[in-house]
């Protein structure tokens, strides 16, 4: 594709003999929102992983923004933003200073920083609170500060791991047009999984759909829609994955996952 | 403001939040100076050794120290756990900065908390010439590094804290026993002098002693030499084991 700011051929992704990622190849486009979208375990966030330098491949090559994520681990990381899908933030510090952090490590000039942060702070509703502790903070306000957090400096590629899961309507919204309004001023290219189909329907301009590790559709919302012969996103996804999209379940496993972190500690 | 310095700061600030932990770790130095100090004094004194604490006090300030450092370093295991870890490693940031930032955060923890049992070691009683305190500073910070970067080194190996009382009972624990931070390697077994010739922690122990004005054994610039040179080697093994993590 002439210019792909993401290329990826034949990516596989083996823990033992289970395969997560299986041979997949694709492209985004500069300047495209780009959903990946699939059901749970699909292999989504191995994906970005290696995308993101987090996780070797098996197999298959990646270039973000024409540097490969293996053999320019450092380049590659200049050149894209992450919100991950499950918590990041240091709960020992607070929500100003995880900003302030993020800042430091991404360079953005000290000004900027600040005139940011509040922005963003306003934005997800957390200004008030940002010198309390992230300990203290319920999951919605942690996952507010962490998307907020992943949008205090403007990458060339933003990743987004089912960035809005477990908000309500409205902050969804006012994340969506901020992260919108960065793609159209600043070129951003956005790559993004989400559960919530109307959501992608409305702000991808290209989808994939996985599945078990391999791509199964390729396309615009539109293209998909007609292809599947549905009326919305939703309906498509589920007769081309012959599955149903459960994100409840899926935030139900996460509270999961995280309480038993809380017992491990 | 760069990257080293935050993740130095980071490492200050949870340190400075968490009252239990600093004082916990004070415990162990405390026993060991009230068992030892007043238990052994007098046994110590009647072989010829002379005062005890004077002794003891170098030795369980070096505790301190190695406590807190590989407990600095091995704390990548919860950040690892609790997601943080990840988001320094997709940082533009070398990781080797990143490695090395954390590293003098947690030593920098770990020479403040050497620098507490020290100023409880004087209320006890021991008298150390003030005038080296620059020096023993210097040596505190030696060991702090050092270990800490030891814990980094294997906490970027591990995935959960199972392993940690392992790691206490056939590193930690030997490495302090069996440095001379407790009796002098002085006229001790062939073996034990041996064993405590391949342990870090004992130039750091002697380095410590001598530059109170205590007697070394060997020798200061040995001490200083060796200790800077596994320094080195365990800044270099810890930065490259943590920049091969994969989450
Ligand atoms: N470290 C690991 N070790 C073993 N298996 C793993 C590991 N990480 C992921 N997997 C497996 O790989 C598969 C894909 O996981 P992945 O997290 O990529 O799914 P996903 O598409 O992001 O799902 P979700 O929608 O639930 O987030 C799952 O079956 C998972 O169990
Ligand atoms: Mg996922």
């Amino acid at each position: 594709m002439k210019n792909a700011i993401i290329e990826v051929k034949k990516l596989t992704k083996k823990f033992g003999d289970f395969t997560a990622v299986n041979d997949i190849s694709f492209s985004v486009a500069k300047g495209e929102i780009f959903g990946f979208l699939g059901p749970n375990g699909a292999g989504k966030t191995t994906s970005i992983k290696m995308l993101t330098t987090l996780l070797k491949p098996t197999s298959g090559t990646i270039l973000l923004d024409g540097h490969n994520t293996v053999s320019a681990q450092d380049d590659v990381r200049a050149s894209f933003g992450i919100v991950f899908q499950d918590q990041s933030l240091d709960d020992e510090l607070t929500a100003a200073e995880n900003m302030e952090f993020h800042g430091v490590l991404y360079k953005v000039p000290a000004a900027l920083r600040k005139q940011r942060t509040e922005e963003l702070l306003k934005i997800v509703e957390l200004w008030d609170r940002r010198n309390d502790l992230v300990k203290q903070f319920s999951g919605g306000m942690k996952r507010r500060l962490e998307i907020a957090r992943g949008l205090l400096h403007h990458p060339k590629i933003l990743f987004l791991d089912e960035p809005t899961v477990g908000l309500d309507p409205q902050t969804r919204n006012h994340i969506w047009n901020y992260i919108l309004d960065l793609n159209k001023k600043e070129g951003v290219t956005v790559f993004f999984t989400t559960h919530y189909m109307e959501e992608a329907d409305r702000v991808a301009s290209q989808v994939t759909i996985v599945d078990h590790g391999k791509i199964i559709a390729q396309g615009t919302p539109k293209e998909l829609k007609k292809k599947a012969k549905a009326k919305t996103l939703e309906d498509a996804f589920i007769k081309l994955t012959g599955k149903k999209l459960r994100d409840e379940d899926a935030s139900d496993l996460e509270s999961l996952r995280n309480q038993k972190k809380m017992w491990r500690r | 403001m760069g990257p080293i310095y935050i993740m130095w700061l980071r490492q200050l600030k949870r340190y400075s939040r968490s009252r239990a932990r600093m004082i916990g770790s004070l415990g162990q130095p405390l026993i060991f100076l009230l068992a030892f100090g007043f238990g052994f004094g007098n046994i110590y004194q009647k072989a010829g050794g002379g005062d005890y604490l004077q002794f003891l006090a170098p030795g369980v300030i070096a505790m301190a120290v190695l406590f807190t450092a590989i407990f600095s370093g091995i704390e990548i295991i919860w950040d690892r756990q609790f997601g943080f870890l990840k988001e320094t490693l997709v940082a533009p940031v070398s990781r080797f900065s990143i490695m090395l930032g954390r590293t003098l955060g947690g030593a920098t923890v770990a020479l403040l908390q050497g620098t507490i049992v020290f100023l409880i070691a004087l209320c006890f009683g021991f008298r150390p010439s003030l005038a080296a305190v620059p020096l023993a500073l210097l040596f505190m910070f030696l060991i702090a590094l050092l270990f800490t970067a030891l814990g980094t080194a294997l906490a970027s190996q591990l995935n959960d804290m199972q392993s940690f009382p392992l790691i206490m009972n056939f590193l930690v624990m030997p490495l302090f026993f069996f440095s001379g931070a407790i009796f002098p390697l002085k006229g001790v077994n062939g073996v034990l002098t041996i064993v405590a010739s391949c342990n870090p922690l004992a130039y750091g122990v002697d380095g410590l002693r001598a530059s109170f004005g205590g007697e070394s054994f060997y020798g200061m610039g040995v001490d200083m030499l060796v200790l800077s040179a596994f320094c080195a080697f365990f800044l270099g093994l810890g930065s490259w084991l943590f920049s091969k993590i994969q989450i």
